[in-house]
């Protein structure tokens, strides 16, 4: 297959999937939308009523909403990050999976950002934030890291989509509507791939991949101290910020893998996505895992071993107690079980790998649940324990947002090739001038040998 | 107060003695001063005092600071009713039912005898609370007490993730509000109508410092518990008696809840059963609960009287 042969094939199988509407294509984004716009009329119901239609209550002040939004803060981690990671350090298996890594995390961070929001007891005064904002607050940390992380990562995204949408300009303008010719104008912003252009493209890029590393690790930290600088046993720990980032990249990463293996299946690009990319995500993921553990260890050996405060109370309940049973399904099928499966070759096949990774997503939730959740419980005075079950409103809110997630992959996928078509043509640009005058160094690989 | 401090005392005053009436009332009764001390029986020399008047408007700052003495607190057992404290409170303050900002706690003391703990908010000088609002709704007014501007809060429950002592309310629905309180002048010392999505907490009665007076749970205390005192001039008082306070916290071994966490509560407890009243620690009291502030009836109106009638006590006596 030659070059132009090859090139011809990407674009073919990239771009297949942008235009015409299957019917499956119908029914999957409909029922997003219809779960979508049922969170949206709970959500109303608690405007109206206040969140007294929540579970919530003086003791158990956060619920799901707040473990929803550590949650997604997590899945968002990993994309851009781990894309501008391997960029950086010209890692050439990255290729095809930028484009869909940075929307993951573009995805993740709006249904992120849109948590807290939902949570306030008075979202007609978000305003406040602006007017009276405190720095001294965690939370205005929070709300001024989230949304910069979230615009850095648009704009890498959108960056790194002007080629590609410059192509669909020139390409397919016969065949598509005006108003999306019109939207691939805009986006392709009159690229025409002269070498200024392409300079000016990697100097945005390298200056964007810079400020997102910082801007995902400050997201993470800023997410943990929440709950860090509170006195509540559980939370009162100097390890939250770094414990909360790994976990971030753990649980992003097991997204990414599920995220992958759905691109790969629905629009037939395993030519491209291929098990060595599986294979290299998995050892990130099992990296990270470990690591996780690591921590994870680190955390429960120090405040079980001293038992301060109210310490003991909470171990019990979430060891022995009522939460045990998601405890122990959080660590062993959340946790262990992923990196096993992800760490040893042999069992490192694509669909264990997918199975573990949603796997480890169910129990990173569960994680953010019972972070959440009993230490609110754990009551402060000598009264009784704290109860909490999230009530019809919440449940059918947080579905709404994993919808919305959903529904954000779905759009963004229609619209735009979800394999960023010119980088895979520059690799192999590069690959083919590499072949004739051989470099003095090989090219930096991250991934270990497969 | 600085007039204070300079004008005579009286000859044969050693300064041991430092709670003579000019004293007590410099401190308590600065701003009762002008004329409510109310439930301090000491009110009625004030008028006769007019440089103590004059020093209301100068001079440091009262700081203000509470006192439970719990030899005297039995839950209200010995009368047979629920908490007073609670009850009074839950009326000065309307407090949504379910959501009170003062709770008596049965706890278990030394050896295992349960004893009372009535806890209201600390009023922490290293409030958490105060640090983490990202709106800055919640803060302390120049005399020490923890406020909550409720015009401003948002409803984002940060303060109540960081108050270590579970003082924080929350409105999670629609409060109830007595009939008028639409009307009544909301200020974040006293802070009426109550409103959907905001916190609450007990404000150690600021509208009642104002005046003079004791707070609500104080002056509701038929067992005389509870006292305020002021930091700054060093005294303190229930209503009935009037101490120095400092002394009186070194001479009772005065502890605070939760003192190792640095955050420094302005609540003091002396620790005991009940006892001055009889209690022994093996007595099994059993509190009832406290009515809220629809069980009891209140009414504005109804608390209106109740302060005039707090405001001028003698005449209250003659009648
Ligand atoms: S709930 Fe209100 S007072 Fe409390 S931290 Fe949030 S904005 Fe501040």
């Amino acid at each position: 297959m030659n070059a132009s042969e090859r090139q011809q094939r990407l674009e073919e199988r990239v771009l297949a999937p942008l235009t015409g509407f299957s019917q499956t294509w119908f029914i999957w984004t409909g029922c997003l939308i219809a779960l979508s716009v049922l969170g949206f009329i709970a959500y109303a119901y608690q405007v109206r009523d206040g969140l007294a239609v929540t579970g919530m209550g003086d003791d158990v002040i956060w619920g799901v909403y707040i473990s929803n939004f550590v949650f997604f803060s997590g899945l968002s981690m990993a994309g851009t990050f781990i894309s501008a990671i391997l960029r950086l350090t010209g890692a050439e298996w990255r290729r095809p999976l930028t484009r869909f890594s940075e929307l993951t995390t573009v995805a993740a961070l709006s249904m992120c950002a849109l948590m807290p929001a939902i949570d306030m007891g008075r979202p007609d005064r978000l305003w406040h934030l602006l007017v009276y904002g405190r720095l001294e607050s965690p939370l205005l940390w929070d709300i001024l890291v989230i949304p910069t992380y979230l615009a850095a990562s648009l704009i890498y995204l959108f960056l790194f989509l002007i080629p590609d949408s410059a192509l669909l300009r020139d390409r397919t303008g016969v065949r598509v509507s005006g108003a999306r010719h019109r939207l691939y104008s805009i986006f392709g912003v009159r690229w025409r791939g002269l070498p200024e252009q392409r300079r000016r493209l990697e100097l945005g890029g390298t200056i964007m991949m810079l400020m997102i590393i910082p801007l995902g690790v400050a997201t993470h930290s800023v997410v943990s101290w929440i709950f860090g600088l509170t006195f509540r046993a559980g939370w009162n720990s100097t390890i939250f910020a770094p414990y909360f980032a790994v976990g971030a990249l753990y649980s992003g990463t097991a997204m990414l893998i599920t995220v992958m293996f759905i691109f790969r299946r629905v629009y037939h690009l395993e030519e491209y996505l291929t098990e060595k990319h599986f294979q290299y995500l998995a050892i990130l993921l099992a990296a990270f895992g470990i690591i996780y553990l690591y921590f994870t260890f680190a955390e429960y050996l120090t405040v079980t071993y001293k038992l301060e405060g109210g310490e003991d109370l909470l171990l019990g309940e979430l060891f022995f107690g009522r939460y045990a049973p998601l405890v122990w399904f959080g660590f062993f099928g959340g946790q262990l079980l992923p990196v096993v499966i992800a760490a040893i070759p042999k069992t490192r096949t694509i669909p264990l790998l997918v199975t573990v990774s949603v796997l480890a997503n169910i129990g990173m939730w569960i994680k953010r649940f019972v972070i959440v959740v009993p230490s609110l419980s754990l009551p402060l005075m000598p009264y009784a324990w704290g109860v909490y079950t999230p009530t019809a409103a919440e449940i059918f809110i947080t579905i709404a947002s994993f919808a919305g997630f959903a529904l954000l992959i779905t759009i963004f996928a229609k619209l735009f090739p979800i394999i960023s078509i010119w980088e895979m043509t520059e690799g192999w640009e590069e690959e083919h001038s590499a072949a004739e005058v051989p470099p003095a160094m090989p090219p930096a690989q991250l991934a270990p040998q497969g | 107060m600085e007039t204070e401090r300079t004008s005579p005392q009286p000859a044969g005053k050693s300064p041991r003695q430092p709670l003579s009436r000019r004293r007590l009332l410099g401190g308590i009764g600065a701003a009762a001063a002008l004329g409510a001390t109310g439930v301090i029986p000491l009110a009625n020399h004030v008028s006769a005092e007019p440089e103590v008047k004059a020093s209301a408007s100068t001079g440091p700052k009262r700081q203000w600071a509470m006192v439970i003495d719990l030899r005297k607190c039995e839950g209200c057992t010995t009368i047979d009713k629920a908490p007073q404290c609670v009850e009074a409170c839950n009326a000065e303050h309307f407090v949504p039912p379910g959501q009170e900002w003062l709770q008596v706690f049965e706890v278990e003391g030394p050896g295992g005898h349960p004893h009372f703990l009535p806890r209201l908010c600390m009023q922490c000088e290293n409030a958490p609370c105060t640090k983490v609002c990202p709106v800055g709704a919640t803060y302390h007014n120049e005399e020490g007490i923890v406020l909550i501007n409720h015009d401003r809060c948002i409803g984002c429950r940060m303060c109540m993730a960081a108050c270590p002592y579970g003082v924080r309310r929350f409105n999670w629905g629609e409060p109830e509000n007595p009939p008028g309180a639409a009307l009544a002048n909301y200020s974040p010392e006293y802070p009426l109508p109550h409103r959907k999505g905001t916190v609450e907490k007990c404000m150690l009665c600021a509208h009642r410092a104002k005046d003079g007076k004791i707070p609500a749970c104080a002056s509701g205390c038929p067992m005389f518990a509870i006292s305020l005192a002021d930091m700054t001039e060093d005294v303190a008082t229930n209503g009935k008696d009037v101490f120095k306070f400092s002394r009186f916290l070194a001479d009772n071994s005065a502890y605070r809840l939760k003192e190792d966490l640095g955050t420094k509560p302005r609540v003091w407890y002396i620790p005991g059963h009940g006892q001055e009243y009889g209690h022994h620690v093996d007595d099994n009291l059993i509190p009832k609960e406290p009515r809220s502030w629809q069980e009891q009836g209140m009414t504005l109106d109804k608390l209106e009287e109740k302060h005039k009638a707090e405001e001028h006590p003698q005449t209250e006596g003659a009648k």
